[in-house]
């Protein structure tokens, strides 16, 4: 079975590239990208900024059941092309992580179709490394969000 | 290798990974990371049992205290810790696609 999603990191090097192709027309994956009511729903963060254009940026907050803050990421966008590409930065907070860079490059396949081509760039190998070998770090808000679920059905 | 558990497994559990994001940033005791979760602290306990069977957490003893740390070494020592990282992506994008598939457009 062809992988949706892959991952193509190069040993020794500072970056990586998650490539993705969604049975979604371009406009659709766009703007799933776009409007912050989406961005909350499908990465199960809430998005206490996002403007979406040159010079602009966001912010994500997640919080457990219990309502304390677990995670909190931000970013500056640098580029801002409907339909065809985001440039921008990714910082954690309160995390012992360097902020990376993103390249955000999307293209239609058909007319139902389309790809999302994710460029990260890293400051070090090292700082790759320790991210694609801890995956809970990014994916903590999906993670809570389950948690959440878990914890919710034991009540 | 003498694992009891798959690694693997045991970071695909969420409240796994999410232990192990706390441990991260810094060591702490068995209670200090209970009191992060709603679950049961006997929960939380076989959690912590896991991680360190499968020596993705370390204990030391501090004084009359036992710290939990990540044992960075074992992690790398991992053969393909990008399954996971893809695999986050993965479900990210799978819900990212079922919402969108769903979207109606304001008019």
């Amino acid at each position: 079975m062809e992988l949706k999603t892959k991952i193509h990191a190069e040993n020794g090097q500072h970056d990586l590239v998650i490539t993705r192709e969604f049975d979604l027309p371009l406009e659709l994956l766009f703007k799933a990208y776009e409007e912050p009511e989406l961005v909350e729903q499908w990465m199960g963060t809430k998005v206490l900024k996002l403007d979406n254009k040159k010079h602009g940026g966001y912010q994500f907050e997640t919080s457990d059941a219990k309502g304390n803050v677990v995670f909190k990421a931000n970013g500056t966008i640098h580029e801002f092309v409907p339909n065809q590409k985001i440039t921008r930065t990714f910082e954690m907070e309160n995390a012992p992580f360097d902020v990376q860079l993103e390249f955000l490059e999307f293209e239609q396949l058909s007319s139902d179709t389309s790809k999302l081509t994710m460029h990260v760039v890293y400051r070090s190998v090292a700082l790759r490394d320790q991210m694609l070998q801890l995956p809970f770090a990014q994916g903590i808000n999906m993670a809570h969000n389950r948690l959440q679920n878990i914890v919710n059905q034991l009540k | 290798m003498n694992l009891r558990r798959d690694v693997f497994q045991a970071i695909a559990d969420p409240t796994r990974r999410a232990i192990l994001l706390l441990v991260a940033s810094q060591a702490l005791t068995a209670g200090a990371i209970a009191s992060n979760f709603d679950t049961a602290r006997p929960t939380v306990s076989k959690h912590l049992q896991i991680l360190t069977e499968c020596e993705l957490l370390e204990q030391k003893q501090n004084g009359r205290e036992i710290y939990y740390h990540i044992n960075a070494k074992k992690m790398k020592d991992v053969a393909d810790f990008i399954e996971p990282f893809r695999q986050m992506w993965d479900d990210r994008f799978n819900k990212l696609e079922a919402i969108m598939k769903n979207y109606k457009p304001k008019k």
